[in-house]
């Protein structure tokens, strides 16, 4: 397994661990059983992402694509989250194997998913602006 | 503490050991003759190729013409479980027995002989990793060929009970074969005492280089050729000897079995140590039985975080180790040997297997034992599964 020193440094020295006890949005996904479960905090604040993290159970990948991904909403507008890929976790990092590049969907997911989350708390249906969160497959 | 560099991963792989490697270098430069050529540097190289072939038979409790050189273990299993099909077929034997762990050398082997018109059992396995050999009896058949069952398991080290088994066959008129490639050099074996028909052993997992491997084949037994070609390896196993590599083997068979019992005096107080030290951190399980299993592997399962992390936190601390996890396969399952002893897939993804030697030291367990605790703990406190965990929460 080939990994990007990007990759490594992100597995190594993880940017924004943890929770967020009073998160606006918090997003889980993934399952034990497939080996990566992805948790994901969000503080927002006038559409603003103020601050994110995350909990990751998972390989290297799963853990960098977490902090990659974390790295790349903080400070952002919700909307510009809404636009992140994995395509663009993937190369922020310097690429991936491609037997990892399904970690990178779900890191794109896991900000999907908190972001659903948060529409949901404040009375809105998140489906019009989040779109469907896709599970991995077992 | 300062940083060590430590192998632990040794059932993967051996590092040639220097007896080898001086062993093997007149080979490449000097001696480097055909051993099929006529002239003196030809027959120096058969002679080299002989005198391997003989240490590795008295390593085995074999004789020496029952000794084939292949490139390795894997080659060895394809050779003996092919052709003892392609053998036993002509009288109307289709029927093969192993089990559900075996390493994928044999299971692939078997599932393709599966397409080809074969039936395959395969046997289960306790929760401890051991075999019954009433299974076998019952599982045995008019039209079964061969029984192939690996003498000690690669990931979680369980000994078979292989002359119990090879007992078995015999009463019943079926061959066995057995995968021996973990075992060479920790256990003591003497094939003709212990009734074994067929086994395969490899180069590289005793100090040898990679490459080169050997199939041990009963007399009497007229597996077809496994190469055709030239006359080499009584013309069962064509192609120009790897002359240094067989040398290094037979050196190196020959280290790994000259005292096998003062070896594992050493290696297994200091297993015990690791297997004692890490199940002491919550939430953690040792894979296989305790006793019955090989002096230097410990496997064990870890809560809460997974195995490939796991891996690469022990990397940047120096130790080399591997994991049954579905990420360092690159499958989406976990080890079919963790999952044949009943583990969930959950569990089985945050697994350790640590395989030390001889050469390991005290200070090195001392060592182990102080990283793996922190990793752990650093992985477990990033880890959402882990606080599920610690709520009592279901997290399948």
């Amino acid at each position: 397994m080939l990994y990007s020193e990007k990759v490594l440094d992100h597995f190594s020295n993880p940017r924004n661990v943890g929770e967020i006890e009073d998160a606006d949005g918090i997003g889980e996904i993934g399952n034990a059983k497939c080996g990566d479960i992805m948790k994901m905090y969000l503080k927002i604040d006038n559409n603003i992402i103020t601050d994110v993290k995350f909990k990751t159970f998972g390989c290297g990948a799963a853990v960098a694509t977490s902090s990659m991904a974390t790295e790349l909403i903080k400070g952002k507008s919700i909307d510009d989250a809404l636009k992140l890929t994995n395509q663009a976790v993937v190369e922020a990092l310097d690429g991936l194997p491609a037997v990892k590049v399904h970690c990178s969907v779900l890191a794109e997911q896991a900000v999907r998913a908190a972001l659903s989350d948060y529409y949901t708390r404040q009375g809105i249906d998140p489906l019009p602006i989040v779109g469907e969160i896709k599970e991995p497959e077992e | 503490m300062e940083k060590r560099f430590i192998y632990a991963d040794n059932a993967a792989t051996t590092a040639v050991s220097e007896e080898v490697l001086n062993a093997m270098l007149p080979y490449f430069r000097e001696g480097y003759g055909n051993a099929s050529s006529i002239y003196k540097l030809g027959r120096d190289a058969q002679k080299a190729v002989e005198t391997a072939r003989e240490k590795v038979a008295k390593a085995l409790g074999a004789e020496p013409r029952e000794i084939y050189f292949t490139s390795c273990g894997s080659e060895a299993d394809n050779w003996a479980i092919k052709g003892t099909a392609e053998l036993m077929a002509k009288k109307g034997k289709k029927h093969i027995i192993t089990s559900v762990f075996e390493h994928h050398a044999v299971l692939h082997t078997t599932e393709y002989l599966e397409k080809h018109g074969y039936e395959v059992t395969y046997i289960p396995v306790s929760d401890k990793g051991l075999i019954d050999p009433e299974d076998i009896r019952k599982a045995i058949r008019e039209d079964t060929a061969l029984v192939t069952i690996m003498y000690a398991n690669n990931e979680i080290g369980t000994i078979q009970p292989i002359e119990e088994i090879a007992a078995i066959c015999h009463e019943k008129g079926v061959l066995f074969h057995t995968d021996a490639v973990q075992a060479v050099g920790h256990i003591d074996i003497d094939v003709h005492k212990q009734g074994i028909d067929m086994l395969s052993l490899s180069g590289h997992k005793i100090h040898a280089q990679k490459g080169i491997g050997a199939l041990y084949i009963r007399k009497g037994i007229t597996l077809p050729n496994f190469v055709h070609g030239g006359g080499q390896e009584r013309g069962k196993r064509a192609g120009t000897e790897n002359v240094p590599a067989i040398v290094g083997l037979g050196v190196a068979i020959e280290a790994a079995t000259r005292d096998i019992a003062a070896k594992n005096a050493v290696i297994t107080p200091r297993r015990n140590k690791l297997i004692d030290g890490m199940l002491k951190l919550p939430h953690t399980r040792l894979n296989g039985d305790r006793d019955k299993r090989l002096p230097g592997n410990l496997n064990i399962s870890i809560e809460g975080i997974e195995g490939e992390s796991l891996l690469l936190m022990l990397d940047l601390n120096g130790i080399c180790a591997s994991s049954g996890s579905a990420c360092t396969s690159g499958s989406l399952d976990p080890s079919h040997v963790l999952l044949s002893i009943g583990l969930k897939h959950e569990i089985a993804h945050g697994s350790l297997r640590l395989s030390i030697e001889d050469t390991t030291t005290d200070e090195d367990v001392d060592y182990i034992l102080e990283v793996i605790p922190n990793v752990v703990k650093r992985l477990r406190e990033m880890s959402p599964v882990w606080e599920k965990i610690q709520k009592g929460e279901k997290y399948e």
